[in-house]
């Protein structure tokens, strides 16, 4: 396994405030990575110290290039854009100042477009997409530098079932090819279907496989929840002694 | 008057400041225009306006001091785009507040420099609702440089201002320098303005920013089409405005602003599937 992106003893701070101390972890090229943690735990701001977009306190982020696909509400959805135009800003800087977009750069922009199944919407206005299509155009805006690497932030916000269901299906797929790291707030559906769970509480306070994950100590921690919460007995998980 | 007479008077070299005042008029109008599809876009109505107030100080220092008021009024509105730009880094303050302080400043510092103007108040009202007469010739030259440079810049960057539109946040992550086109932005704006202050005055300059890019917007769902649509709004209003005022003796800028609130009201009704007429239809 070829490490993807790797976080060495990061340290970021927000505002003044420290939020990550102390960050450790390693994502594999192939690996489906979840980010759970409550909020506030520091998932963003991982995720923006990986991509470099904030300035670390202390410790080194390896990435051999990562593509972010930021929280939907981010997006501008009333703008006169189409599906391809959106994802066509993913390139900005690769077509460089000053220039237009070579035919090679719309092919890359059809291709993403096919990757993420939204290819016959490709001149819809992107203010008239559903919510789970709005997320394939980020997708898309992402995968159009063909990225080693994806951050998604909390992409499942605010949709509903079968539309979580089938992004969760194409980011399966896309990780197969790359890494994918993903925060969300839906732990059951990250345990069941993410390779590797990250338990964020402003330091990885546990990471592994669901499977190796069955001490509910961890996520009473990361979630700073008692031993009565409804969040272990959702996730199966039963204190000792309870 | 019919519209041949305005024709004929457009032509009477004992009315030259009438073909001036048209010319800067439209040029203003088509730069307005463009620029003013981004600031519709971004929901930034509000910088245009403080931009347009803030230009004052530096159009009374120049006149005061018998300089141009074009550049004058691009200092001024550039020193004060800067202040804001860099205040609202401040994260305890939104930027709508940074601006409502430096805007009215501005403001008040052009009354207070004005004052000190022998015969001011003619000046003044000049200043505020704008005036076809009293346009030196150079200011020509000035306006339709300005307008290429404008356009022009428009043109090499737009990518650029669209990406930072559509996702300040994915911007910045893809390494492009958003302070920098924010603040370029700001200068084109200021520009823009600056132009057309003369003809249509610092009070009344905001519906030419606004209203063109506005109704452009209602009718259309692309981009192109609309940044093409807008100053061609900007522009026919404009020519019909002076046409109107000219005719009917009405003062020029809030004739030429009626004619676009017109315009637009004209095309929030007839807007394909999102206007008014449309609306009822489906």
């Amino acid at each position: 396994m070829t490490a993807a992106l790797e976080m060495i003893a990061v340290n970021a701070d927000l505002g003044g405030r420290p939020v990550l101390r102390d960050v450790n972890l390693r994502v594999d090229t192939g690996e489906f990575a979840a980010l759970l943690g409550p909020n506030g735990a520091g998932k963003t701001t991982l995720i923006r110290a990986a991509l470099g977009l904030i300035p670390l306190r202390g410790g080194t982020v390896i990435s051999s290039g990562a593509g972010y696909v930021p929280q939907r509400h981010e997006f501008s959805w009333d703008f006169p854009a189409s599906v391809e135009d959106a994802v066509l800003s993913g390139l900005v800087r690769r077509i460089g100042l000053f220039r237009r977009p070579s035919v090679a750069h719309w092919q890359a922009v059809w291709a993403a477009l096919d990757q993420v199944r939204l290819a016959d919407l490709r001149k819809r206005p992107v203010g008239e997409l559903s919510g789970g299509q709005r997320q394939r155009v980020l997708v898309a805006r992402a995968l159009v530098v063909s990225p080693p690497v994806l951050l998604l932030d909390e992409p499942f916000t605010g949709l509903d079932m079968p539309a979580q269901e089938n992004l969760t299906e194409l980011f399966t797929t896309l990780a197969k090819e790359r890494a994918v790291v993903m925060a969300t707030h839906d732990l059951a559906a990250a345990a069941y279907t993410c390779d590797t769970l990250i338990l964020l509480n402003r330091t990885v306070i546990a990471t592994g496989p669901a499977a190796d994950l069955k001490d509910p100590a961890v996520w009473m921690e990361t979630f700073e929840v008692g031993p009565g919460s409804h969040l272990l007995k959702a996730l199966s998980l039963t204190p000792a002694g309870a | 008057m019919s519209p041949l007479q305005f024709l004929t008077d457009l032509v009477n070299p004992d009315l030259a400041f009438l073909p001036k005042a048209l010319i800067i008029a439209t040029l203003a109008a088509i730069m307005c225009g463009v620029v003013g599809c981004y600031v519709v876009l971004r929901g930034m109505a509000f910088i245009g306006d403080a931009v347009a107030h803030a230009v004052f100080p530096g159009l009374a220092i120049a006149f005061l001091f018998s300089g141009s008021l074009v550049v004058g009024g691009t200092v001024a509105g550039v020193v004060t785009a800067l202040l804001v730009t860099v205040f609202a880094q401040n994260r305890r303050l939104k930027e709508d507040s940074v601006i409502g302080i430096f805007f009215v400043a501005a403001f008040a510092l052009g009354i207070v420099i004005i004052s000190r103007a022998p015969g001011y108040a003619g000046s003044l009202q000049q200043f505020l609702f704008g005036s076809i007469t009293g346009i030196p010739d150079r200011d020509l030259y000035v306006v339709g440089g300005t307008t290429i440079a404008v356009l022009f810049t428009v043109l090499l960057l737009h990518k650029e201002f669209v990406a930072v539109t559509l996702d300040r946040e994915m911007a910045r992550a893809l390494g492009l320098r958003v302070f920098w086109l924010d603040l370029l932005l700001y200068v084109l704006v200021t520009l823009a303005v600056v132009m057309a202050v003369q003809t249509i005055g610092n009070i009344l300059v905001l519906a030419l920013l606004i209203t063109p890019a506005a109704t452009a917007r209602l009718l259309t769902d692309r981009l192109s089409v609309m940044m093409a649509l807008a100053p061609a709004i900007g522009a026919g209003c404009a020519v019909i405005g002076l046409y109107l005022s000219w005719s009917w003796d009405l003062p020029v800028g809030g004739t030429i602003v009626l004619t676009l609130t017109a315009a637009f009201l004209v095309a929030s009704l007839v807007a394909p599937r999102h206007g008014v007429l449309a609306r009822l239809a489906a």
